[in-house]
């Protein structure tokens, strides 16, 4: 399987073949962290919103490669500012650098940034659409965890209207014959558009408002903040602010090898008290950012197959 | 007082041309849309883009029809439709016949058929898409034919027929 020059844009852009041969290279490069692989090339991170995990993991494995980086966390302080169009500014970035990795509020950025660029475009994040390199960390924390991926009973709970890292992570996960569980309250449940491509792929689901429910039946409980931003009135963020908590009763009715997993950062829907139980996978997920960053880049600049 | 007498509208032409000649108006040569539903007639004429076509361009709306209640129906002169243009204007009248005309003639009958990708012709109706933001023509998959469900190539936003906005 040759990944040389492939963009990495949407999650939906690749197989299950595709995604285990990316997971076996990141497993690689998790257990050989040292390597100079990447000397003399030079990544561009255009971040045209902030970004402080994309951002830092995507620099950090792409020097600890032995690469360059190039770019701006900033929109503010470049062309954008003067008017010139994304088009434009990837057609200039790729006479510099290697690799791009973008992070742009408007979604399809990246798709349009592809299809700009002659050297692979990595997705760090289009607005509220796609978040490839995080989907692929949460299969892997999944995988490395579970020992599988195959016919898991997987839990979301949260704000699963707007979180683009369910969404990414239910469409991957339809690939490995799942179970799923979707909590939220009916204002911010999966949208009906997924649901169809679930019961067309022939995936099982299952969707309450009650966190308790289904909890024994549950392999992995991904929990998503509730986020402020997405809502207009700060009055019906009120109103769901702090409507689930995972806290120690809670485990009282779990399985004992239930992982819970969260993208971060969290505000309270996660006690503190779970970090240190073997539940929680959350802060190992946030690593494997690395080793993943790591295998993509060496994937697209062709120096791993 | 002097009688005027009313102009015969058209005196010379046999009976059998007269009829012919009311049915396909005035198009000796060129492409005839009918069955389109009444309220999509002006999105047919968008699509085509024949606000700039240069030739005779006939539009009718609210005509009876058996089959669909009210019908509108397009006449373009000089200008024969291909394939792939009308197969653009599926998204609005699937059910449209299009027929191509010679010397007042049927020539050729083309079937509307929904394509698979839909190029430049639809808006996205997600205001934060980068196609609403950056001159970039749109490109849409059409993920159900019927009801008629298609995908943003770019912000992978689904929309069904009831968001499906033209583009100027």
């Amino acid at each position: 399987m040759d990944f040389k020059n492939r963009d990495i844009i949407s999650i939906n852009d690749f197989s299950k073949e595709e995604l285990l041969h990316i997971l076996k290279i990141v497993r690689q490069a998790e257990q050989k962290p040292k390597s100079s692989m990447l000397r003399g090339k030079i990544l561009a991170a255009l971040f045209f919103e902030p970004s402080t995990r994309t951002r830092l993991s995507f620099v950090s494995s792409m020097e600890q490669l032995g690469g360059e980086v190039i770019g701006f966390s900033n929109a503010n302080t470049t062309s954008i500012q003067k008017g010139e169009s994304l088009w434009d500014t990837i057609k200039m970035t790729e006479q510099y650098a290697d690799v791009i990795v973008i992070r742009h509020p408007l979604e399809g950025s990246a798709r349009l940034a592809a299809e700009a660029a002659s050297i692979p475009v990595i997705n760090g994040g289009d607005g509220s659409n796609q978040h490839p390199t995080q989907t692929i960390l949460d299969l892997y924390t999944i995988q490395k965890t579970k020992g599988k991926l195959e016919g898991l009973n997987v839990g979301f709970v949260g704000d699963l209207k707007y979180g683009r890292t369910v969404h990414s992570l239910v469409m991957a996960l339809s690939h490995f014959n799942p179970n799923f569980y979707f909590i939220a309250p009916d204002e911010l449940q999966i949208p009906e558009n997924y649901l169809d491509d679930l019961f067309q792929k022939k995936v099982k689901y299952h969707k309450t408002s009650d966190l308790n429910r289904f909890s024994k039946e549950l392999d992995v409980l991904y929990v998503t903040r509730i986020q402020k931003e997405r809502f207009p009135d700060p009055l019906e963020y009120e109103k769901f602010k702090g409507i689930y908590r995972i806290d120690q009763p809670f485990l009282l009715n779990v399985k004992k090898d239930l992982k819970i997993m969260h993208p971060l950062p969290r505000i309270d829907e996660i006690d503190k008290s779970i970090d240190d139980t073997p539940h929680a996978a959350y802060f190992e997920q946030a690593a494997n950012g690395i080793p993943v960053r790591k295998a993509l880049l060496a994937l697209v600049l062709g120096k791993i197959k | 007082m002097k009688k005027i007498r009313a102009k015969k509208a058209v005196p010379s032409l046999p009976k059998e041309d007269l009829k012919r000649e009311l049915k396909i108006s005035a198009i000796d040569e060129g492409t005839v849309i009918d069955h389109i539903p009444t309220d999509a007639t002006f999105r047919v004429v968008e699509i085509l883009d024949l606000e700039n076509h240069k030739g005779v361009v006939s539009i009718a709306t609210n005509l009876q029809s058996k089959s669909i209640g009210k019908k509108g129906i397009v006449k373009v002169g000089g200008k024969n439709l291909t394939q792939d243009e009308v197969n653009k204007i599926a998204i609005v009248a699937p059910d449209a016949t299009v027929n191509l005309i010679k010397n007042y003639d049927v020539r050729e009958k083309i079937k509307v058929k929904t394509p698979d990708v839909i190029d430049n012709v639809v808006k996205c109706s997600n205001p934060v898409c980068i196609t609403n933001n950056e001159q970039v023509p749109t490109r849409f998959y059409v993920v159900k034919k019927d009801p008629l469900k298609i995908k943003c190539h770019y912000c992978e936003r689904s929309m069904g027929k009831e968001d499906i906005e033209i583009k100027h």
